[in-house]
């Protein structure tokens, strides 16, 4: 576990964040610039001093003020990948990729700059290193001093879209070959999406919601904190079946099936979607004579309080013993003529789904928006 | 005409020698008062500012007298050193060494912690997150990073001792062979008659000495800097 429950004033900004997360996958701190996540993550590293609280990771207590306890960073084991890199510029590639190693072993470097790809980069000084290739060696760098958990600090935020793509497979490749929990710092929700398996809000320093990337990204309260635009359910699926005459792949999830087209994956394969509420399309009855093939029956359980033209409804399309819960956002006129309340019986048809990547313990990512059918 | 006369190459390389000894033994503490005033906030910081700038407004005469009154063979210091280790001071070359010391101290102090100042401290940070001390992080990220302020600082300390005449003569006065280095040979042949030509040689050799001690340290800092940055 990843215990913290910190209290400290930075200037006229007050942070009191309490919250645990499970030191396994990657827990992502998600909330607006200036809401304390990094400030959060500094007080794990050692960085910062809180005036009071209390910091443990997996059961060993970093920092007490009560016990008057506050190991120096150095002694945290903990790798801390940050926004700008902050390679050191004397050292090579090389001297920084092993300037946290404790005795020199040739098999686990060679591993960290296979899975990199740092070969080629391995003699030159960081000056002359692209801002991806700077991030993929300080990534390098913290993994090589064998942390039991690494922070990563918005490592994308420098970075254009293409550095992005660049540098994302390799951070969901740290849960799958590493095993090395992450606690990773952003305010994009895509990146959460992507990559997180624990979700942590954080707003005006304070913690809003802790719980799973699924069940925190449902939640209708939560939204102006998770997005509204981009808002969309998460839900894991498994790949099920090809349908090789008509070029389709099934996903399954509790409570149905869901055909896109065909995805290059074997059978079995974990996928977590993302169905944005705006590709849902509700209907009091089921579907005839439409194109959409995916509809799912299910119940409205509930409704946000939105005065405006439009609502979101979030649904429970999934089983009475394994919920799987969906988004609508349809217009309040709509929401008046299909006469929709709590609890009513609904279909909701799924226009666009995005595969986001494989879901916790696959391999490498991938992230395609995919018609349905 | 090329080559120098006996009075002149004893003068030329006691001052090389004096300087390079002062100089040496002024960079530890200097390195450590720029780290104090860089790094620490304490009571008596400002104290501490102004005492390390105070010869380079005092009278050099003051700080040459200061220094016979401490360290001369009946003064507080100058009596401890000679009884417990047979030094001494005053009147010797280690005298020429230490007065160019003390004068070239502000410079070194002040240059080395301009440099410190601009050391990026978010760099320690990350480097003790991977596991380095305090210490090994002073070594292998701080004083690298500083390099070229410290090589400023040695060099301007190095060009001031070589130059130092007025706390020297005050504390050491003017013994050829011992404590008579180039300025004070100089002053020697000025104060004779007939002496304009050798003084105007010892003039040239005081440019060149001061030319090369440039020339070395831009060089030397040009290479330290492509080090740190890494570009070419």
């Amino acid at each position: 576990m990843i215990e913290v429950d910190i209290e400290t004033r930075l200037g006229d900004f007050t942070l009191a964040a309490r919250f645990t997360a499970p030191a396994a996958g990657i827990t992502a701190l998600f909330g607006r610039s200036g809401a304390g996540k990094t400030s959060i993550v500094n007080a794990l590293a050692g960085l910062l001093t809180p005036s009071r609280g209390r910091v443990a990771v997996r059961g060993e207590v970093l920092f007490d003020s009560e016990r008057r306890i506050d190991l120096p960073p150095e002694k945290r084991r903990l790798g801390y990948i940050f926004q700008e890199g902050r390679l050191f510029p004397h050292y090579s590639v090389r001297g920084n990729l092993l300037y946290g190693t404790k005795r020199f072993d040739a098999a686990a470097f060679d591993r960290v700059v296979t899975l990199l790809g740092l070969g080629k980069l391995l003699g030159r000084r960081p000056g002359d290193l692209s801002g991806g290739e700077k991030q993929r060696v300080a990534i390098g760098r913290a993994i090589l001093a064998e942390p039991r958990l690494l922070l990563m600090d918005e490592p994308l935020a420098a970075l254009d879209a293409a550095r992005k793509e660049e540098i994302l497979p390799f951070v969901a490749a740290l849960r799958g070959v590493l095993d090395i929990p992450v606690v990773y710092v952003s305010h994009a929700m895509d990146e959460v999406i992507r990559l997180a398996d624990t979700l942590v809000l954080v707003d005006s320093g304070r913690i809003a919601a802790t719980g799973t990337v699924e069940a925190l990204t449902s939640r209708i309260d939560l939204r102006p904190l998770t997005g509204r635009f981009e808002a969309g359910a998460v839900i894991r699926t498994v790949l099920r079946g090809h349908d090789k005459v008509f070029g389709l792949s099934e996903l399954a999830f509790p409570g149905g099936r869901l055909r896109v087209p065909h995805v290059d994956l074997p059978l079995g394969t974990p996928l977590r979607l993302r169905i944005h509420a705006r590709d849902v399309v509700l209907a009091n009855a089921p579907p005839v004579g439409l194109s959409i093939r995916n509809a799912f029956a299910g119940r409205v359980v509930e409704i946000s309080p939105d005065k405006g033209p439009l609502v979101d409804l979030r649904l429970d399309i999934g089983t009475p013993d394994q919920p799987v819960m969906l988004w609508a956002r349809i217009t309040q006129r709509a929401l008046t003529d299909l006469g929709l309340r709590v609890g009513s019986p609904v279909h909701a048809l799924v226009k666009t789904v995005a595969l986001e990547r494989p879901s916790p313990g696959g391999g490498r990512g991938l992230s395609e928006a995919h018609e349905a059918v | 005409m090329l080559t120098l006369t006996p009075v002149e190459s004893v003068a030329l390389l006691l001052s090389l020698k004096v300087g390079v000894v002062g100089t040496l033994c002024s960079l530890p503490p200097a390195l450590l008062v720029a780290w104090l005033l860089a790094r620490r906030r304490f009571v008596g910081r400002q104290l501490l500012n102004g005492v390390v700038h105070l010869p380079l407004v005092l009278p050099p005469v003051v700080v040459g007298f200061v220094l016979l009154v401490l360290f001369g063979r009946r003064g507080p210091i100058g009596a401890w050193l000679y009884d417990s280790f047979g030094i001494t001071v005053a009147f010797t070359w280690k005298g020429a060494a230490l007065a160019s010391a003390v004068m070239g101290f502000p410079l070194m102090a002040r240059a080395m912690r301009l440099s410190l100042e601009a050391v990026d401290r978010r760099l320690e940070a990350a480097a003790r997150t991977l596991g380095a001390g305090r210490a090994r992080v002073f070594w292998t990220i701080t004083l690298p990073l500083m390099s070229p302020g410290i090589l400023t600082g040695a060099i301007l300390g190095f060009a001031r001792s070589v130059g130092e005449f007025g706390a020297t003569i005050t504390f050491v006065s003017n013994i050829p062979g011992e404590t008579q280095t180039l300025p004070l040979a100089l002053y020697a042949f000025t104060q004779e008659p007939g002496g304009d030509p050798a003084a105007f040689r010892l003039c040239v050799i005081a440019v060149i000495v001061a030319m090369a001690a440039l020339l070395a340290s831009e060089l030397v800092a040009r290479r330290l800097d492509r080090r740190i940055r890494g570009a070419p």
